[in-house]
């Protein structure tokens, strides 16, 4: 397989995606450390990537887990909004979702 | 008597709690005298409880003046109840496991000053079983990293040389039990992060098959890797701890609806009858490059005590655990990508540029792009790319049917071996700041515990003495079939037991002594 080129605009794109404020200079590092790193790791798809083999996803297979749906008591208010960096009214107080535009 | 309380294993204290021979409360106050002295250079806890922790123990006293035995409910059981065979013993609990009101970070900044509403299964069931939590410990950014430097903290140094790293992720429990500021701890494994930080401080440490102890209150990197489980300085007061910790959790889906395995039991039997007859399995790809040669000097003797103990050694070739390592770093990064998405800055912890005018989505980028460290960032970015459209089947696709492979290898190994083992860590604790700007080498650390991890298969990591080339502890990793705890536990207890009559003393006792911090 012939791995696409990661270039300083795929990370930044990566990055907006992600949700993360990157600064120039982690651009610079993060571009040439994640080549070298997806380069050691395309193996993988030499391997595997057309094999017909199942994919793992527990070491222990269970199916299907299902719990009574009964009420039962969760996070109070209070507790809930304890540790929100802000709060108003009993309720998280966000910034603004929507923009003037929309 | 009360300066050695320090030094003795869980086994003993709790024998010494429970017959009114020493109150845990000065067991208690004992260690948090060490860690007042010696934490200071160690920096293995973020965050000590000392007035909640000897409320704990006064509460686990007071049921033992009053002869009945904590058994459930917060340490104070119910009249007549069972002692708990860990009441009033101290233990250091990772901080990227909840428990209620005291402050946990999973060594990130983005999580500063946040206390948890809540108690994960693991700490509600150590306090059930009266087990006093001193506090918690230190670990790489969200369990990213096998050195501790990654914790926006500072790292944790190695007890045995103050220089070194004490590994990673659970640098902070596996130096806490090192340093004897803690008798137990708890870790947390998703590639090596109980088994590798054991290793290199001379402790021991289980990764118990996934879904063998609930994640239930367990912050998440990699949800179909994550694993918590016992550390302790000695084989069967990780065992005590296990079986304190493990069994099925409604709460955890992933929790495996089974007994909890008679680790304990198989400790005793391994002290007393041995391990003749049992088959133990050397992997081939699990040594030679890439190790140190006093890891495989170390490794070999290991090998030799085995067979003097009696067991039929065999070698078995697993030929996919050579693409251990890149399936590993696909599926991880993108499953942590997945999980840190929760941290948007809306409703606990840090929230950066909240200034009446940024959007939501301004917010949440500069929270994130300030509140991660470097190696988490780089993690996210590569788990991103790996499950974008286009590459998703290439990466993550086919790093999950690699697993497949490494099962199978397992599965295979399993048939002419009852347990198979390697070295633990290919190379002793390395200086702080040698690999940190490398990511590949920091990722090597983890070779030889990553495929046991891919097979969700228990394994464990007991000193196997002391490395004649760097004068530093070495691990022995012994690993067992999915369920398959009893097994490791009982060739662990065999090792250790044989390892004790050959040199007299385990090798957490061999530890230098710390410089002790006038108070």
């Amino acid at each position: 397989m012939t791995r696409p080129t990661l270039t300083r605009d795929d990370v930044a794109h990566l990055a907006h995606l992600a949700r993360l404020e990157l600064t120039e200079q982690e651009l610079d590092t993060y571009v040439g450390q994640l080549s070298v790193i997806l380069d050691s790791v395309a193996t993988v798809s030499a391997v595997a990537g057309d094999s017909e083999v199942e994919p793992t996803s527990h070491a222990v297979p269970l199916t299907n887990v299902y719990r009574d749906d009964v009420v039962r008591p969760g996070l109070s208010r209070e507790d809930a909004l304890a540790s929100a960096p802000a709060a108003e009214d009993g309720r998280f107080r966000v910034p603004q979702i929507l923009g003037e535009e929309q | 008597m009360s300066a050695d309380l320090t030094r003795q294993t869980a086994a003993t204290l709790a024998d010494m709690i429970a017959s009114g021979e020493v109150s845990s409360r000065e067991v208690t106050q004992a260690h948090l005298d060490r860690i007042a002295a010696v934490d200071g250079s160690v920096h293995a806890f973020l965050h000590v409880s000392g007035e909640l922790a000897l409320a704990q123990a006064d509460a686990v006293d007071r049921a033992i003046a009053a002869g009945d035995g904590p058994g459930a409910g917060a340490g104070v059981g119910a009249a007549g109840a069972p002692l708990s065979p860990l009441a009033g013993v101290p233990l250091a609990l990772k901080d990227i496991v909840v428990q209620r009101g005291v402050p946990t970070t999973a060594g990130s900044k983005i999580l500063e000053g946040w206390r948890p509403p809540y108690d994960a299964t693991v700490t509600t069931r150590l306090l059930d079983a009266g087990v006093v939590i001193l506090g918690k410990t230190n670990l790489d950014e969200f369990a990213m990293g096998s050195s501790t430097e990654n914790s926006a903290y500072g790292p944790t140094r190695n007890p045995w040389d103050l220089s070194r790293i004490p590994g990673g992720s659970g640098g902070g429990s596996a130096a806490a039990l090192a340093a004897f500021e803690a008798p137990l701890a708890i870790g947390t494994d998703t590639g090596g992060s109980i088994r590798q930080p054991a290793a290199v401080t001379g402790t021991v440490g289980t990764k118990p098959t996934y879904g063998g102890v609930s994640r239930y209150g367990v912050i998440a990197l990699a949800s179909s890797l994550d694993q918590v489980g016992p550390c302790a300085r000695t084989v069967l007061d990780t065992a005590l701890l296990h079986e304190v910790i493990a069994g099925h959790d409604p709460r955890d889906s992933t929790s495996i609806p089974s007994p909890v395995p008679s680790v304990v039991q198989a400790v005793r039997r391994g002290q007393t009858d041995g391990i003749a007859g049992l088959r133990v399995g050397v992997v081939k790809q699990l040594r030679g490059e890439g190790y140190q040669p006093g890891v495989l000097a170390s490794f070999d003797a290991a090998v030799a005590t085995l067979t003097a103990a009696g067991a039929e050694i065999v070698e078995v070739d697993c030929p996919h655990f050579q693409y251990a390592l890149a399936a590993y770093y696909l599926i991880l990064p993108s499953e942590c990508s997945s999980n840190l998405a929760r941290f948007d800055a809306m409703r606990y912890g840090l929230r950066v540029g909240d200034n009446g005018i940024a959007s939501a989505e301004e917010v949440m980028s500069k929270t994130r792009g300030q509140g991660f460290g470097a190696e988490v960032k780089r993690r996210i970015i590569l788990g991103t790319y790996a499950l974008s459209a286009g590459y998703f089947d290439a990466y993550y696709g086919s790093a999950q049917k690699v697993r497949t492979l490494i099962r199978r290898d397992f599965e295979n190994a399993f048939q002419s071996a009852d347990v198979l083992i390697s070295p633990s860590s290919p190379v002793t604790a390395f200086p702080i700041g040698e690999k940190v700007n490398d990511p590949m080498a920091m990722y090597l650390n983890d070779l030889a515990t990553i495929p046991g991890s891919l097979a969700g298969i228990p394994a464990m990591s007991v000193p196997s003495g002391i490395a004649t080339d760097t004068g530093l502890p070495v691990g022995l990793q012994i690993m067992g079939p999915a369920l398959g705890e009893e097994q490791i536990y009982r060739v662990a207890a065999a090792f250790e037991s044989a390892y004790l009559a050959e040199h007299s003393a385990l090798v957490p006792d061999r530890a230098p002594e710390l410089e002790v911090v006038a108070k």
